[in-house]
């Protein structure tokens, strides 16, 4: 461990502000100022324990001594991986990464193919005048169920008339999850490449479709002087300024759900929640925890990759029923991971999810 | 020593100035106390009771405030602030700025027709209440306020600030003290000695947005818990939450305190000792409520605090070591999320009402201040003090007490009172001499 991040430690004070507010303690094995604890002592900790983590941030943003939990919890991961354990499939995950440039091992020449769902070209980003990149995102880019969003948020941005490009095959995983598994030396490997294809291309701004990408271009990728931003800042400027607006209707109610890597990591509340109320007809219901108490749904910090023990009820399903309890018929989220967490256990329960553009889509 | 021909500016009527304006005056020094607000009395006087003893915070601070309004040896100037200085050898040539009070000192009586009548009445957020409860436009902060005088609000007057009102408070006024010409005064006057005593803000928790001060009814800061306590409060006295009385309270401690994220490191000193001295109050007043405490560490420090905290526990107050990760909403009520760490167990609590034990801060006003005197202030904001002299500032001749130089609670800021009076008869004294 960094001599910087186990004096760290030492300062903790077992508050427990840390496990309060942690999605994962008290419910499994798990419990992260324990584990500050046992790191103080350099006790050994059992093995499964830290990949409970979904590296929400809570425990970070809130500890009063700025331990930052989190990132101690990535650092016995580190440990783990150096040795060699840890979960199959999360070992799986970085090797598909290592070599593929995405978590789950998928061609990497089919990366653009989501580009052929658009009736227009998006040319290149080095073919922009603007230098204005559209960041995919893995699981954007390849899982069946996440690919309409680029798609739908490509349209969205030429119909409020602005110039973009894509890095097309080019784009490599953002790193996000990667350096959470606590595989640094990976997460700068795919740092150095999108760096070397930003620098080429003279990008001047990135737009990224998920919250995971822009955490990490925006706060992990080092002083590049690009300007970094979610899609939702940027649809909820055209929207304010008049340069993008819905027709149609949507007589619906919708519950929006914050991801933790937008919200709570990164302030984002507002923008998502203008674009839905932009939506004619469209009611807008909060979840009891929104905002910065949204409760996790466990896609982050290398979860979506693997199963942890299905003893445990799972968050999303918490979400659903909270959901359900307000009256929603759909829960929104504006991140591919909430998506896919949340849509098993709504459709268990007769709700839909709907990622943010899916619903601008429909009224558009 | 005669020291008749003295004069000393006090900055701050609350508890720590009135100690050492008290005290400097009993020595026969001419004192000027200086307060910003409408009363002298600083937080002490918006709190309920004071711990360890329980004692009525009115019963103790009044006698003493009505000293300062009685005394010869001290010029009370309300309203008033420190506009610039200027050295003059030893001493000072202090630009002094009262504002008008719009109510003639001299022919008031505190009858409070004014107030009666006033078209703003019960619509103007009430300062000395945390902003619970309304007053009017003219109004006097509290019962036993000194001066014991109306006065305008000339931001919420209708006429003062917008020139438009039928003035039903002039009318209403048997004594004819109202005077809407009132300018206030601007002068200078010389100092021997300066003693700041400007106390002290608490911590505002709204960016703490997991613990839902500000968004969830019910969750409310320690000093307005003080305010909802007392008897000259907006409840009088009664602890209501929406005109109902909470049966479950959960109090949490260092909220703001001991805290990197907002930005002070340091411990606040009161928090744990007026929490539990919160947790007595309910007790006393609501039998058969549940109250829990969320501490990281109890600091009970000195003589009688220590056997205080285990009056608390004997009382019924369970202590929960673990601060709360999350305050959220629940089925009518609030629901604290905290992981008890002496049964490892993670509760989930219900409450009608939160109370968050806030932090010291220094006061908004105290850089402006210390900027005009040319006085240090230390990384948080407090005045900067010797560490063996502590009213000792950077500036000769000025000297600091109470919570101005960082957290104390009431004896130690009537020490510290003391402390700055007799440094400052020194400094005076060596004056003379030289
Ligand atoms: C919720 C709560 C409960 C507490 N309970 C207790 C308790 O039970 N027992 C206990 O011992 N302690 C208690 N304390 C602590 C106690 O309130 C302080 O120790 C005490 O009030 C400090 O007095 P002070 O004179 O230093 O400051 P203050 O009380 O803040 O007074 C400062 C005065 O100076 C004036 N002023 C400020 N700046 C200027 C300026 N620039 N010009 C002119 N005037 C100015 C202000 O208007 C104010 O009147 C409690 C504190 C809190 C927050
Ligand atoms: S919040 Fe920070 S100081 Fe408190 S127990 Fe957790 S890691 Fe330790
Ligand atoms: S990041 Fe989230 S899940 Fe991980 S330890 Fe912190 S609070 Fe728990």
């Amino acid at each position: 461990m960094p001599e910087q991040t186990a004096t760290r430690v030492l300062t903790c004070i077992q508050c427990g502000k840390c496990t309060g507010g942690c999605p994962e303690s008290g419910k499994t094995p798990f419990n992260v100022r324990m584990l500050m604890r046992k790191t103080q002592f350099k006790s050994d900790i059992e093995e499964s324990l830290p990949w409970y983590c979904t590296s929400c941030g809570a425990c970070t943003i809130r500890c009063p001594r700025d331990v930052k939990p989190s990132e101690v919890v990535i650092e016995l991961r580190a440990k783990l991986v150096e040795d060699g354990d840890i979960p199959l499939a999360l070992q799986k995950a970085l090797e598909n990464t290592f070599v593929q440039k995405n978590p789950w091992g998928r061609s990497r020449n089919k990366r653009a193919d989501w580009l052929e769902k658009l009736d227009f070209e998006v040319p290149h980003v080095s073919g922009t005048e603007s230098k204005r990149l559209l960041f995919v995102c893995c699981i954007q880019a390849y899982d069946p169920r996440c690919m309409v969003i680029p798609v739908n948020v490509a349209r969205l941005l030429k119909a409020g008339g602005m110039e973009f490009g894509v890095l097309g095959e080019e784009e490599a995983c953002c790193g996000n999850e990667i350096r959470r598994i606590g595989e640094s030396g990976l997460f700068e490997e795919l740092q150095e490449e999108n760096l070397g294809s930003f620098t080429e291309y003279g990008v001047q701004e990135i737009i990224a479709l998920s919250p995971h990408c822009m955490n990490a271009l925006k706060k992990e990728y080092g002083d590049t002087g690009i300007k970094v931003v979610h899609y939702t800042e940027v649809l909820a400027k055209m929207i304010a300024e008049g340069s993008l607006s819905f027709p149609g209707s949507f007589e619906k109610k919708v519950i929006y759900h914050d991801p933790c890597f937008l919200g709570k990591q990164n302030g984002i509340f507002d923008e998502p929640r203008a674009i839905l109320k932009a939506v004619p007809g469209l009611e807008l219901l909060e979840f009891s925890r929104s905002r910065e108490t949204s409760l996790c749904c466990e896609g982050g910090g290398g979860r979506m990759f693997f199963e942890v023990e299905s003893v445990y009820q799972r968050n999303a399903e918490v979400r659903v029923i909270d959901a359900g309890k307000r009256g929603a018929e759909i829960i929104a989220a504006a991140c591919p991971f909430c998506v896919m967490t949340l849509e098993d256990p709504a459709t268990e329960k007769g709700l839909v999810v709907k990622e943010l553009s899916e619903i601008l889509m429909e009224v558009l | 020593m005669d020291h008749s021909d003295k004069n000393v500016l006090v900055v701050g009527g609350g508890i720590g100035g009135i100690t050492a304006a008290l005290e400097l005056a009993s020595c026969g020094i001419k004192v000027t106390m200086l307060e910003s607000g409408p009363s002298i009395g600083g937080r002490m006087i918006q709190l309920d009771k004071t711990f360890p003893t329980l004692d009525c915070s009115t019963c103790t601070l009044s006698p003493k405030m009505v000293e300062v309004a009685l005394n010869h040896n001290i010029d009370l100037m309300s309203v008033s602030q420190i506009t610039h200085m200027t050295r003059k050898g030893p001493g000072f040539l202090v630009g002094i700025k009262k504002n008008p009070r719009y109510v003639d000192q001299d022919k008031c009586t505190a009858c409070g027709s004014c107030a009666e009548a006033c078209v703003m009445k019960g619509r103007v957020p009430h300062e000395f209440n945390m902003l619970l409860g309304k007053r009017a436009a003219i109004y006097i902060p509290f019962p036993q306020a000194i001066p014991q005088k109306y006065l305008v609000d000339p931001e919420r007057c209708l006429f003062v600030s917008r020139g438009k009102c039928k003035k039903a408070c002039m009318d209403a006024c048997e004594t004819g003290a109202i005077n809407f010409d009132d300018t206030g005064e601007e002068f200078e006057m010389y100092f021997d000695s300066i003693v700041l005593a400007p106390g002290f803000d608490v911590y505002d928790p709204t960016e703490k947005q997991e613990l839902g001060y500000g968004t969830l009814p019910g969750v409310v800061t320690g000093l307005e818990f003080e305010r909802i306590c007392s008897v000259t409060g907006p409840t009088a006295g009664d602890i209501l939450l929406d005109g109902k009385e909470p049966k479950r309270f959960y109090f949490i401690q260092c909220v703001g305190s001991r805290d990197r994220q907002s930005g002070a490191r340091y411990c606040s000193r009161v928090c744990c000792m007026y929490t539990a001295k919160h947790a007595c109050i309910v007790r006393e007043r609501i039998k058969d409520a549940e109250i829990y405490i969320s501490y990281i560490d109890v600091r009970a420090y000195g003589k009688g605090y220590d056997e205080f905290y285990k009056t608390t526990q004997e009382n019924g107050a369970l202590y929960i070591r673990g601060i709360p990760g999350e305050v959220v909403e629940g089925d009518g009520c609030l629901i604290v999320r905290v992981e008890d760490m002496l049964s490892g167990e993670m509760r989930e609590i219900e409450a009608d009402m939160v109370v968050l034990a806030t932090g010291v801060r220094p006061r908004k006003t105290t850089g402006v201040l210390c900027d005009i005197l040319s006085i240090d202030r230390d990384e948080y904001g407090f005045i900067k003090v010797d560490a063996v002299t502590p009213s000792l500032t950077n500036a000769d001749g000025i000297f600091v007490c109470g919570m101005g130089s960082g957290p104390k609670d009431v004896p130690d800021t009537v020490a510290s009172g003391g402390e700055a009076a007799s440094r400052c008869m020194e400094y005076i004294a060596k004056g003379a001499g030289s």
